[in-house]
Order: C-alpha cells, then structure tokens, then sequence
C-alpha cells in the first residue's frame, strides 16, 4: 500500500534520513524502532509532506512526494504527529469535527461513534477545552482527530510519550483495534516491547538507517537488535 | 577565525575611507543645485537610515516612529539658535542628548512590548508628540519656525544659495553613523544586540542583559537621529510638525535600510541611493501634476525590491556570503 | 449624554475597521499596514457606485462587501502568500510590503479620483436626523453604528461555524492543520477575504457621512491599530471592547481639550493599558 524509496533527507545540514526504503502492505501493522535522533519522526514527517524530500513516496501505486501536506492528507494518509498538536482552545468536539473538515458527505461524521467506543473517555469531555485534557486523553483526542479524517494509512507517532502507563496500554490496544477494522497502520515507537508485541512487520532505525526489517516477532527475539541498536 | 573577522573588518574601513574620498569629489562636477539637493537628501536618509539600523537592525526593534528623535533633534537646536543664538554645532550636542534621552524614555515603557505590539506603541509616541507640537503655540505650532538667516558662516551653518557645505555636513553627519555602527558590530554591544534580535530566550541564557542592551541601542539610535534633525532644521530654513514629526518620514528613515539589507553595514547607502533620487525625480516629473503616478511607483518599489531581495539590495554584492542573514 | 452616544456609535466604526484587521493578523501574525488604504478603497467603491446609480450606498454594501472580499483574496495571493513565504527577515517584509501596498493604493486613488474631497450627498438619510429629548443623532451615523453591530454579529456567527473553527485551529497551529487535509493557504486567503469585507461593510457606512480622500484612510488605520493593540491581537471581542472605548475617550478628550487633540486621549489612554497588559485588553499569549 505504502512504499517508500531511497528516501533521503537532510535537517539543517545533516543528514536524516539516508537510503531509507520501506513497505507497508494492505492490513499490517508496521512498526519502526529506533532509539532518539534515529530520524525517526523525520520519517513520518517525509510522508506527510512536511519535509522535504528525496526519492519516491508512493501511495496504492500514486506519487505522493511532490503534493502539498493537505493534499497527502486528504488522499488517505493520516499522521497523529509527535506532540499531538491539538486545537488547544478549541473544545474536544470541534477538535473532532475538524478532522473530517475535507471529507463530504452524508457519512462524514461516521468514525464518531468508532471514536468513542475506542476512548469512551472523550465523549465525557467533549464540551471541554483541548487544552483542559490529561496527556494520555490529549493523545486518545489526536488519535480520534485523525480517525475523523477516514485514512486508509493511520501514521502514529510516539503515541506512548508522556503518558500513564495504565493509559498506554488502552492506547496500545486502540491501535489494534483500528488495525482489525481493516486500517492500516504505521507505528513509531521507542517502546520496543508493546510496540513490537502488537506490530506484525518491523524495521529498525538507526542514525538515519534502517539496519534490520523483518517480521516483528524475530525483530523481538533478537538479543543482538536489543542490545546493539535500542541500547535495551 | 578571529583573524578573519578582523581582516573584513578592516576591510571594510578601508572601503568606507575610499568611498568617503569618492563622495567628497562627486558633486563636484554637478554645479545645479537640483542634483546636489538630492545628493545631500540621500545622503540624510542614508545617515538616517543608518542610525534606524542600530536599533531596527542589530537589535531587532523594529521602530517605526523615528521622526519623532528626527523632529524633536531640529526643534531642540532650531530653538536654541532662534531663542539664544546657540551655534547649530552646539545645537546638534544638545539635539543628540534630548533625542537620545526621550529614546531611553519612550523605551522605558515601549521595549516590555514585543514583535508587532512594539512598532505599534512607537507609532504611537510619535503621533502623540506630533499632535502636542502641532498645539503648542509657544514652539510655532502648526504654522512651524522659521530659522532667521544670521549671515552667511560656518559657524551658524548658514549659507545664501551654496549647496556644497551641507553637501559635506551630511557626510560628515554620514560617516558619523557609519563609524558608529561599524563600531557596535564589532564590538561586545554588537555581539549582545545581535543576540537580542535573534533569540531573546537564548541572548538572556548567555548572560546578556536584553532590556539594558534594547535601551541603549535605542539611545544611540535616537540621539543620531537627532543630529540629523538638527542638520536638517540649518540645511531648509524652516521646520513644522508635519515636515519633521509625522509618519511618513518614520516610514521613509526605516526604508533605506529595510531595502538595503537590515543589519548590514552597507544597506542603509545602498537603499537610500536607490530610493532617494527614485522618489525624488519620481514627484519631481511625475508628481506635479497630482496624478499620483509617483507615489504608486514609490509602493510599487517598495513592494517589489522587498519581495524580490529580502535579505535586501546589498545581498547583489555578496557572492558566496550570507551576510546579514538572519 | 450626546457626547457619550456620538463617541459610542465611532467606537462602532472603529471596532468594524479594527476587527478586520485583528482577524488578519490573529490568523497568521501578519500586520496589514494597508489596512486605511483597503478601506478607503471600499469608501471609493461606494461612492462611485452611488455616482452611477444615484442609489443609496447603503443598498449597495452587499455589492462592495463582495468586491471586497475579492480583493482582499487577491491581495493575500499575489502579495502576502508570496511575503510568507520569503527567507529573510519575514517579520519586516510583511510590514513594508504592506507600507508599499498602502502607498500604492493612494496613488491610484489619485489618480483615478484626484486629490479632493467627495461624498456621498442626498441619500434618503443625508442630513436627517433624530431627536430624542435634547439628544440629536443624525441618522447616518445611527444607521452605521446599526450595521456595525450587525456586522459583528455576522462575525461572531462565522466564528461558531466549521469553517470559523477551521480560522481558529489554523491560527492555533498553522502545520498542523494540513494533517486533516485543510488547505492553509485557502483558509488565508479567505481569512483576508473575510477581513476586507469588513472593511467593505465600514467604509460603505463611513462614507454616508464621512467625505472621501486618498488619504481618508491613514487615519483610520492608526485608529485601528491602536484599537486592535489594546483589545489585543486576533480577538474579536477585544477590538469591539476596545472600540467603544476609543471613540468615547476621543469624544470625550474632543469636548474636554481641544478637538484637535482629540487622539491624544485615546493614544494616552492605549499606552497606559499597555503598561499594565502588554497583550492588550483580550489578548491571548
């Protein structure tokens, strides 16, 4: 579905990403691993359109490195971006409702309900300024946003940072469950266990390369991987 | 590295003395008075505009009422020469000591302003006092001061028709700026200022006072302004509120060096040799007639140069360097 | 009493000017400093349009709202998006392209219209006025404060709809906006859209009882800023706060001091609430 090719990036001057290629097919789960600085957030921000690039980004077979952020996101990709990036003074709903801002259509407000039920909390709050919300709440409400928004490639990253751990795991499993509804879902992490546990593919980051891909599972039981380039 | 610096440095003293030689001969040839006009106006925008640059440049206050030190500079020594017959060279002390003083007042309150909140609190301050001195009866008020011709003597700064000594009063008062700024840039206040306008978080983590450092580039700032206030009340003959204290001249002593390059040594020249004579024989041939084709050649330039050149005109000179970017 | 009404129905001009100026500059931290000029557009709009028709301007405020609202977008595309989009020195770009812009404008008017005086004579309110126990409200001025209100009310009820929402959360976070697909640089060019309309809608009203000149709107605009300043950048509520004060305070400076210092009240009285608030009034961090 996603593939990225001999993705090149540079960040004032340095080199971010290099030679990066990846797959995402149909329904997986892919997780990215790396430890801080491994370009990581650079990645998913190439994919966005966000940065700029070198090399190819394609989407079902489409280009998608030369078009403009909105553009990306209005052709099935959603990012949930590092910080969250909420609406502050806007309330929960509008936050919501803004997500699916490019969609039309009768349906357009359709994921509410699959919204709520993944984070029964924020149907509590909606009437509550963003900025009023807890760290992990504020997470569920950028997942939610972007859910708004109906991608076919859910792009998350760090979604653990920063939050209860109880919370995490709601948010570990939110993710899975989107996954089975047939969504499909790139994950950065640097929690290697959950991330891994839940993710079906996995590539490893480092300063700007991936060094190992394979299923999720060998990635996770290689001492070497652990040791050698998460520092674990 | 610090050689380097030290040789550019250098360098560039070494430019401005060849340069000053080179202006001191170019009216010369021109004996019509028009041309010297507008080569002595360049030359106090230019000056101008260089003193603008050490507070809207190198420490990043953009301020856009400067008229207000230009006017309160020519009535200061205007009033003096008029009331006691004070020499108008005393006259520009005492301009420079009011003008930089009222910086240090308007910047008392003004610099706890910032970004936008700020140059619109010193358009402010100068439309106040522009208001106050259009009412103040006892200083001329709308009707303005005349300076009353005391006989033809450098001393007065006074001169019948003869174009040519304030042609070098002004670049005198020119190189006067120029010295000055080329002096903060290298020196401790530069470095604190530049840090100033590029990140005020960082400046105060590196230990640099960041409301002393705005006040005292407004002081300099202001008081050379002033100055030029002062030369300019000798070189007409006549001042009023609306010639010396409005808005648009703050706008036109901020424009040279906005379209020059901000923060540059050399942009305040540069822009002011472009705009000066470009506004000057615009209204001159286009303007009588009221059409108001001169003005929006003037807006068009404005708009085009800032667009086309936004690090400023001087960045055509600088191959490989980056200047003042900032 | 006539003081404070004459003084609360220019606050209401001076809240519309400054509210579309305010908009702009909440949205994307630009200052329009050929905000007088837009206006003075707007007021020359209406008074050509009431030349050819013999109309009342009024009936024509939809009309130059909408003429308005296209200029604005095409200023914001052919001038601010590319002033955005520079690499040096951003924050004095914007400022002065806009100065030239400004400059520009007056000369055309100009040239178009010439330099003097005009307005805008014998309409249907032309030199009526109210009387009510010794207050006497000419009816231009009424009406104006009237659509002034209204206006704001429009403004307000843009700011609860989805596409308000998308105005706000751009300003908030102008990246992260693209993520769900909204098109920053449409919500600016409507937001400048939007913006000069409401200048469409106070110069129309300014101009049934205001003369018109090329250089009507440099004093307008200073209002405006120092209104905008004190309510405190991007708030609408701040500028209409701050409008009403503003006109009461010239009113009162005019009947109190001397009529030609009526602004210094107002300008005084901006400083010392900044002193206090350097955001202003409502203005948000």
């Amino acid at each position: 579905m996603l593939r990225v090719d001999h993705l090149n990036a540079s960040y004032r001057g340095l080199h971010a990403l290099h030679d990066v290629s990846l797959e995402v097919a149909q329904g997986e789960i892919v997780a990215v691993v790396g430890a801080n600085g491994a370009g990581k957030t650079r990645l998913l921000k190439s994919i966005s359109g966000l940065v700029t690039t070198e090399g190819s980004i394609t989407l079902d077979g489409s280009e998608l490195r030369r078009l403009k952020p909105h553009l990306i996101a209005r052709a099935g990709v959603g990012l949930v971006p590092e910080g969250r990036r909420l609406f502050p003074r806007l309330s929960v709903e509008d936050n919501l409702r803004l997500g699916a801002y490019a969609i039309r259509g009768p349906e357009r407000f359709k994921p509410l309900e699959l919204v709520f039920e993944l984070f029964p909390r924020l149907q509590e709050r909606l009437g509550q300024r963003a900025e009023t919300l807890s760290g992990g709440e504020q997470q569920m409400l950028a997942i939610g946003r972007a859910l708004m928004s109906q991608p076919r490639l859910l792009m998350l990253d760090e979604p653990s940072q920063g939050i209860m751990p109880k919370l995490v795991d709601d948010i570990f499993r939110a993710i899975t469950r989107i996954r089975a509804l047939g969504m499909t879902v790139l994950l950065v992490e640097q929690r290697l266990v959950e991330a891994l546990e839940i993710a079906d593919r996995a590539y490893v980051l480092q300063t700007g390369r991936i060094v190992m891909s394979g299923p999720a599972a060998d990635i996770a039981a290689n001492g070497a991987v652990r040791q050698a380039y998460l520092g674990l | 590295m610090q050689n380097a610096i030290t040789l550019r440095r250098r360098r560039e003293l070494i430019t401005a003395g060849v340069l000053v030689a080179l202006l001191i001969v170019l009216p010369l040839p021109f004996h019509d008075p028009y041309t010297r006009n507008l080569m002595i106006l360049t030359l106090l925008y230019a000056a101008l505009a260089q003193s603008w640059n050490i507070l809207g440049g190198t420490c990043g206050q953009i301020s856009l009422g400067h008229s207000l030190y230009f006017g309160v500079g020519a009535y200061v020594s205007t009033l003096l020469f008029v009331w006691h017959g004070v020499p108008p060279w005393f006259g520009m002390l005492a301009a420079a000591a009011v003008a930089g003083l009222l910086a240090l007042l308007v910047g008392w309150p003004c610099f706890r302003l910032s970004g936008h909140y700020y140059a619109i609190a010193t358009v402010v301050v100068q439309e106040i006092a522009y208001l106050l001195f259009l009412n103040w009866d006892d200083i001329g008020g709308a009707s303005g001061v005349y300076v009353p011709f005391h006989g033809q003597s450098w001393l007065n700064l006074q001169f019948r028709t003869a174009k040519l000594p304030y042609f070098y009063v002004m670049l005198g008062f020119f190189a006067l700026t120029w010295i000055a700024a080329w002096w903060i840039e290298g020196s401790r206040w530069g470095f604190s200022w530049r840090a100033v306008k590029d990140d005020v978080i960082a400046a105060r983590s590196l230990g640099v006072r960041v409301f002393p450092s705005k006040m005292a580039a407004a002081a300099i700032s202001g008081g050379l302004t002033g100055i030029g206030g002062a030369i300019f009340a000798q070189f007409v003959g006549y001042i009023d509120p609306d010639s010396i204290l409005s808005g648009p001249l703050s706008i036109l002593i901020a424009l040279p060096a906005v379209l020059g390059g901000v923060g540059t040594l050399w942009g305040p020249l540069l822009g002011a040799a472009v705009l000066i004579p470009l506004r000057e024989l615009s209204s001159t041939f286009l303007g009588s007639s009221g059409s108001g084709v001169d003005l929006m050649l003037y807006g068009a330039l404005i708009m085009v140069v800032a667009l086309w050149r936004p690090q400023g005109l001087v960045s055509l000179f600088q191959r490989g360097r980056n200047g003042s970017a900032s | 009493m006539q003081v404070a009404l004459s003084g609360l129905l220019m606050g209401l001009i001076y809240a519309l000017v400054a509210a579309g100026l305010s908009l702009i500059f909440g949205l994307m931290d630009v200052v329009n400093f050929a905000h007088g000029e837009l206006m003075m557009v707007a007021m020359y709009a209406a008074f050509t349009l009431w030349q050819v028709s013999g109309l009342d301007p009024m009936i024509m405020l939809p009309l130059v709202a909408l003429l308005m609202f296209g200029i604005g977008m095409a200023v914001y595309r052919l001038l601010i998006a590319r002033a955005l989009a520079v690499r040096f020195n951003k924050g004095m770009v914007q400022i002065f392209v806009t100065f030239g812009l400004a400059i520009f404008i007056r000369g055309a008017a100009q040239m178009v219209f010439g330099g003097e005086f005009r307005a805008v004579t014998g309409t249907a309110l032309a030199d009526r006025s109210w009387h009510l126990g010794g207050i006497f409200l000419p009816l231009p001025q009424l009406a104006a404060g009237f659509v002034c209100l209204l206006a704001f009310g429009g403004l307000y009820l843009i700011g609860r709809t989805e596409f308000g929402h998308a105005l706000e959360a751009t300003r908030e976070d102008r990246d992260a906006v693209a993520l769900i697909g909204i098109d920053r640089d449409r919500i600016f060019s409507l937001g400048w859209g939007l913006g000069a309309a409401t200048l469409g809608v106070a110069g129309v009203m300014l101009a049934g009882f205001y003369y018109v000149s090329p250089n009507v709107g440099a004093n307008f605009a200073l209002i405006a800023y120092v209104t905008v300043a004190l309510g405190g950048f991007g708030s609408l509520m701040g500028a209409l706060v701050a409008g009403l004060l503003i006109g009461e305070v010239e009113a009162v400076t005019a009947q109190l001091l001397e009529p030609s210092l009526k602004q210094v009240g107002m300008f005084a009285i901006y400083l010392a609430v900044l002193m206090f608030r350097p955001r202003g009034l409502f203005g948000k961090i």
